[in-house]
């Protein structure tokens, strides 16, 4: 468990670190997660250890990404706390949010998932 | 008297100290887990938002200010940058489904990015808010660190940015669900996507906590569209504005 806890603050300390050097736009655990992600498929399954090593770090991040709601907690409370900046535009940018949001969710969903089709089809034929 | 007195230094000295405000956050989040689980995973039912009410109404009551709050809580906070990091494991459960898929993803990733964009831009002029308003509202479908540094670049409000991105976050948790269930998507991996795309990380795990390649295509859309969102909003602000 805490070899797990160490290998992944690890890469996000090396995601951090790369971050600030190149002064990326990307934020530190994202080039964390990309790292990670390319270490995962250069070890594949080259012995019973790494096998066994990438077992156990995928229980921990499964066990973390469980409680990932959680943990926007704390910065959602200072919206509430801090909503009145939006003074007299409030109304009118919750309207671009919510409108804004939806169209977006369905619109991007409904390319993939035709996009998906017309590949399935294709290789049917 | 004496009796209310000690109370008192019990809680001047809790309030000071982070373990009050974490044990809070727990408690909180547990009843919202606990109502969005008793309603069977109902998207309005949001465990965040429901964790987020409760916590701002005790604040308020107790005229607690958000940086003494924050000063305990973000010990819970810190844990967002670990979380994204292990967020590379279901994605690479799934990494022969996401090669097999990656016309999909590509495109829907660069047209999505654009109509996010767009739609944001056109509204908000619609709307006539503030030119500095839209400038903040345009990058708030990514994530909020990478929203914040976008906003700070085209002239936007980075604070601002933050509580929009994290109300849009909320909205997509909460509405997603109904918006791709009236289009009649079927397809997992799309409606991952899309949950991702739009809402980043409290719509990620939305779809995590409903559906295990959805959420791992939303993970992979919120990590994409970072850094796709990031490079063409300077360009689209220079032609739009």
């Amino acid at each position: 468990m805490l070899k797990n806890i160490f290998i992944i603050f690890l890469y996000q300390l090396v995601g951090e670190s790369i971050q600030k050097y190149f002064l990326l736009n990307i934020p530190g655990p994202v080039i964390g997660l990309i790292l990670l992600l390319i270490t995962f498929i250069f070890l594949g399954k080259k012995s019973k250890d790494i096998v066994r090593l990438k077992k156990e770090i995928s229980e921990t991040a499964n066990q973390i990404i469980n409680y990932l709601s959680l943990l926007f907690v704390p910065i959602g409370v200072g919206v509430v706390m801090h909503i009145s900046y939006l003074e007299k535009n409030l109304i009118n940018v919750l309207i671009v949010i919510i409108i804004g949001t939806v169209l977006t969710i369905g619109f991007t969903a409904y390319l993939m998932e035709k996009i998906n089709n017309w590949e399935k089809n294709d290789r049917k034929r | 008297m004496i009796e209310k007195d000690k109370l008192y230094n019990i809680w001047v000295y809790l309030q000071a100290e982070p373990l009050f405000w974490i044990t809070l956050t727990l408690g909180a989040y547990l009843i919202g887990d606990w109502l969005y689980k008793k309603s069977n995973k109902f998207p309005l039912v949001n465990p965040v938002a429901i964790s987020i009410l409760i916590i701002s109404f005790i604040l308020l009551t107790l005229n607690i200010s958000y940086e003494r709050y924050f000063n305990g809580a973000k010990f819970i906070h810190f844990l967002l940058g670990p979380a994204t990091v292990s967020l590379a494991i279901p994605i690479y459960k799934k990494i022969d489904l996401i090669s097999k898929e990656i016309k999909s993803i590509l495109i829907s990733l660069i047209a999505g990015s654009i109509f996010a964009i767009l739609i944001t831009f056109y509204l908000a002029s619609y709307l006539k808010i503030d030119q500095e308003i839209i400038l903040s509202l345009v990058p708030r479908n990514v994530t909020a660190p990478i929203a914040m540094g976008i906003s700070e670049i085209i002239g936007g409000i980075p604070s601002l940015t933050a509580i929009i991105t994290i109300i849009t976050g909320i909205v997509g948790a909460s509405l997603g669900t109904f918006t791709l269930d009236l289009l009649k998507l079927k397809d997992m991996s799309a409606r991952g996507f899309g949950f991702g795309l739009a809402s980043h990380g409290i719509g990620t795990a939305r779809a995590m906590s409903k559906n295990e390649t959805a959420g791992v295509f939303a993970a992979l859309a919120m990590g994409l569209s970072g850094i796709v969102v990031s490079i063409i909003i300077p360009i689209l602000i220079k032609i739009l504005i």
